[in-house]
């Protein structure tokens, strides 16, 4: 079943101005339930104005987002309850950090959808459990934690409002090796665990590979491919037309096949890579 | 919707306005508005109303935004200009109630209305032709002899230029939080007073968070520049009069002079 | 070459300033030591805590060193008279770009430097121009800052330090918070100011794709040096650097495994790949052979 689904979605920046730009050019697109999506594309792309579309932060200029098959803005009025469906963790999400402790910033979310008391404790442990968050830090202030725990409390602050789709804007931007390896293994271990939709939006096409089943590629407001991660990291012609890459082990032996090596396209793993070389290799 | 205060926008070009030096542009300013209090007629309002007006074609900026300045503050004109409309003395021309209308009411009402409107049109002219920077250069060197009572008016006008700089940042950085928010299910356009201001705190506690880790950094990065205050430092830009200085205040002198007459040779409308 | 920077068994502690918390003193650095010759690119590279960001600063006398010494081309950078004739030398930039341009025009802002140095105004013009030239972000000159992509600011905020004319360049991170397109820029920039310009780099980066690019590669962990070289030499050693929480290409990791499964052995340890290209050479190249010995 499609959970998310556009039609001739457009959004038009300063409409009637000389500043104005289409931001999402008549934009269709369908997600099924359960799939993890990577969304690509560079600065400018549309890729914000659209992951704010989805959520009801934007209202689009003309066309519809439906989710479960309902247009979310069939009632204006209740468009609060579509962003408690559809979580939206916007880039660098620590900085919307603002209360005394962990524990609390993360039940904002679930208290402002009016839960009782109980379900909100339950749901802030959980939500915590699913970021990586040890049971101590949840009595500490927010400001006292490290860079890398900032960033998955308030991305936790999301999640306790148990969405059934999660989307997140560049969440490892700004991180150090080791901080972004246990972010995208914390989402990832949520999706597999939770079984809900992701869409992850990302520079990083290191981490795209490594966690998304499909990957939306968005090229001057259009959707220019929504195909599975080897389809798309295969086509890396397109994609650097579009100011976009692919992973460097993905880049390498895709030269290699060109150069008459038989080898599959769209590697998109060192481990994948090192066992088709060996294969190769014992061969002879 | 942040982003759309347009009140004391630089509008760039090319006019014998723009080109005017900023601290002339100040002087003849603080002039003008001089000249809109001293009025004591009709006539002279009229006559410094054409001089503005005047000016106003000579920006080659159009009418449309200088209708739009006036529309932001257009309740508190109005508004004053009701309140003068009741406290005439003499006497009453119509009686509503405990208000009464008398002519002297009237005169004030019209005068003080007029004189609002003038006031911000000619406060437009200087921030439409003035680059924001330009301006705060001219007040810091306007403001120099002041150094003398221990002001501190190179500091003051470092702080507007920084805060210059940072308004557009803040803005922009106010509306993304409001946006994380609201995405949190934040309710902040329903409910009365107390809970709308409540709803703001979530706003309010990062963009202050925000402000002060911004204002560390650059902390930091001015003093990587070298940066110790007033004291032996130079400016790339060098402010210079000109001859279109020399016109404009010319031209001031004339009106000066026109209004004083009038204000002499005919008789007072306003006290 | 000669060494520009010595940095000579330096520690530097934090001490909490946090009223209610213990104070226990954080060490930064213990007992560091490192050198940067003059005209050398040189990455630093590190997890974060490691303490690159306090060597950054005690680099142009923004920290002084508890104890041990930092000299700056021949000066002391705890000799208090010399402070903003290192400032000057050493110029650092920071990694979010919005937070350190002072004014409101680009080119004003590019000036902020040599206005505060007492430079005469018409050497300023001419610095500025050559500043905003050298970054190629001249016919932004007039524009506001804040309407410009992160790339361009960064590049302005360099500009704004070069206008110094200073002789080494410390960034701080400066593309952790920019997309590729702006990175990209930024490390062209920095690369171009290294070879045209001479001007001595130091780069703290978490990108590796980065670090390769360097013509030494200065390793921290734990307010210490763990490991420096050539890039070549440094990222071979994968093992090392993935216990300390650090990346390595991948393209060197996948050479780095196949030779673990006893393939491309062949290849020295330290000629793994760094990039793309290389990676590809190397792999026909031992293909090529294998086939010829066949």
């Amino acid at each position: 079943m499609n959970i998310i689904e556009t039609e001739d979605l457009s959004f038009v920046y300063g409409q009637g101005t000389p500043f104005e730009k289409k931001a999402n050019d008549k934009l269709n697109i369908q997600i099924k339930e359960g799939e993890f999506i990577g969304i690509i594309g560079h600065t400018g792309s549309g890729k914000s104005t659209l992951v704010q579309m989805l959520n009801g932060l934007i209202k689009p200029t003309s066309g519809t987002v439906k989710l479960c098959g309902e247009d979310i803005w069939a009632a204006p009025k209740e468009i609060r309850k579509i962003r408690f469906k559809v979580g939206l963790v916007f880039q660098y999400p620590e900085y919307q950090l603002f209360e005394e402790t962990v524990e609390k910033d993360i039940a904002y979310g679930p208290g402002n959808m009016g839960l009782s008391d109980e379900e909100i404790q339950q749901r802030v442990r959980l939500a915590a459990r699913f970021a990586g968050l040890k049971d101590e830090l949840l009595k500490k202030s927010p400001f006292d934690l490290s860079g890398g725990e900032k960033r998955r409390a308030a991305i936790a602050g999301v999640i306790a409002m148990d969405p059934d789709v999660l989307i997140l804007d560049e969440p490892t931007a700004g991180l150090d090796p080791s901080g972004r390896d246990v972010l995208l293994a914390q989402i990832k271990q949520y999706h597999d665990e939770r079984k809900n939709t992701v869409l992850l939006v990302s520079h990083s096409m290191e981490d795209i590979a490594r966690t998304a089943d499909r990957i939306l590629v968005m090229n001057k407001g259009r959707a220019a491919m929504l195909e599975d991660t080897q389809t798309v990291f295969s086509r890396g012609d397109e994609l650097e037309k579009m100011g976009l890459r692919v992973p460097q082990v993905t880049k390498v032996m895709s030269r290699l096949r060109e150069m008459g090596y038989n080898l599959p396209s769209g590697i998109l793993t060192v481990e994948q890579a090192a066992n088709e070389l060996q294969n190769l290799l014992g061969k002879r | 919707m942040l982003k759309d205060i347009t009140l004391g926008q630089f509008l760039p070009g090319d006019s014998p306005v723009h080109r005017l030096d900023p601290r002339a542009k100040i002087l003849l300013l603080i002039a003008v508005i001089v000249f809109i209090f001293i009025t004591g007629n009709y006539i002279s309002l009229a006559l410094v109303g054409v001089f503005i007006i005047a000016v106003i074609l000579f920006t080659k900026i159009s009418l449309k935004m200088y209708l739009k300045s006036m529309k932001m503050i257009l309740f508190i004109v109005l508004f004053t200009g009701l309140i003068n409309l009741f406290y005439g003395k003499g006497e009453p021309l119509v009686q509503l109630g405990i208000f009464t209308i008398t002519e002297a009411g009237i005169n004030n009402a019209i005068f003080v209305t007029v004189r609002i409107a003038l006031l911000i049109l000619a406060s437009s002219v200087l921030t439409f032709t003035t680059s924001p920077t330009d301006l705060t250069d001219a007040v810091e060197r306007l403001l120099k002899p002041l150094t003398v009572f221990h002001i501190k008016v190179h500091e003051v006008a470092m702080m507007m230029t920084i805060a210059l700089r940072f308004v557009p940042t803040l803005l922009e950085e106010t509306d993304k939080i409001m946006s994380a928010q609201k995405a949190r299910g934040a309710d902040m356009d329903s409910g009365n007073l107390i809970k709308r201001v409540k709803a703001l705190i979530p706003v309010l506690i990062p963009l202050f968070l925000s402000a002060f880790r911004r204002a560390s950094d650059l902390a930091i990065a001015m003093e990587c520049r070298c940066y110790q205050g007033g004291s032996g430092r130079t400016r790339m830009k060098t402010l210079h009069y000109g001859k279109i200085d020399a016109y404009g205040a010319a031209i001031c002198l004339v009106l000066l002079t026109g209004v004083i007459l009038c204000n002499i040779f005919l008789p007072a409308t306003v006290r | 070459m000669e060494d520009f920077i010595k940095v000579e068994n330096v520690s530097f502690q934090y001490v909490s300033d946090v009223e209610d918390e213990p104070t226990v003193p954080v060490n930064v650095l213990k007992n560091i030591s490192m050198e940067i010759k003059r005209g050398e690119f040189v990455a630093l590279l590190g997890h974060n805590g490691c303490g690159k960001s306090t060597m950054a600063k005690l680099l142009n006398a923004m920290l002084l060193p508890q104890q041990g010494k930092v000299t700056i081309d021949g000066l002391d950078t705890s000799d208090e008279e010399k402070c903003y004739d290192i400032r000057k030398t050493v110029g650092l930039v920071l990694q979010n770009p919005d937070n350190q341009l002072v004014a409101s025009i680009v080119e004003e802002d590019v000036a902020f430097g040599p206005e505060n140095l007492g430079v005469d105004p018409k050497e300023i013009r001419i610095r500025v121009d050559e500043a905003l030239k050298a970054v190629d972000m001249y016919e932004y000159r007039t524009h506001a800052p804040f309407k410009l992509s992160g790339g361009q600011k960064q590049r302005v905020a360099i500009a704004g330090i070069i206008a110094m004319q200073p002789k080494c360049l410390v960034l701080d991170e400066p593309t952790a918070m920019l997309d590729p397109k702006g990175r990209d820029e930024v490390i062209a920039t920095i690369k171009k100011l290294n070879k045209e310009n001479g001007i001595t780099i130091v780069l703290i980066t978490h990108y590796m794709d980065e670090a390769v690019q360097a013509d030494r590669v200065i390793v921290m962990n734990d307010g210490a040096v763990l490991v420096q070289g050539e890039p070549h030499e440094v990222f071979s050693q994968v093992e090392l650097l993935k216990r300390h929480r650090l990346d390595v290409p991948q393209a060197t990791e996948l050479m780095y495994r196949l030779r673990g499964r006893g393939f491309f052995s062949g290849v020295e340890q330290a000629q793994l790949p760094l990039d793309s290209d290389e990676c590809v050479a190397v792999i026909d190249r031992i293909f090529k052979q294998k086939q010829a010995e066949e």
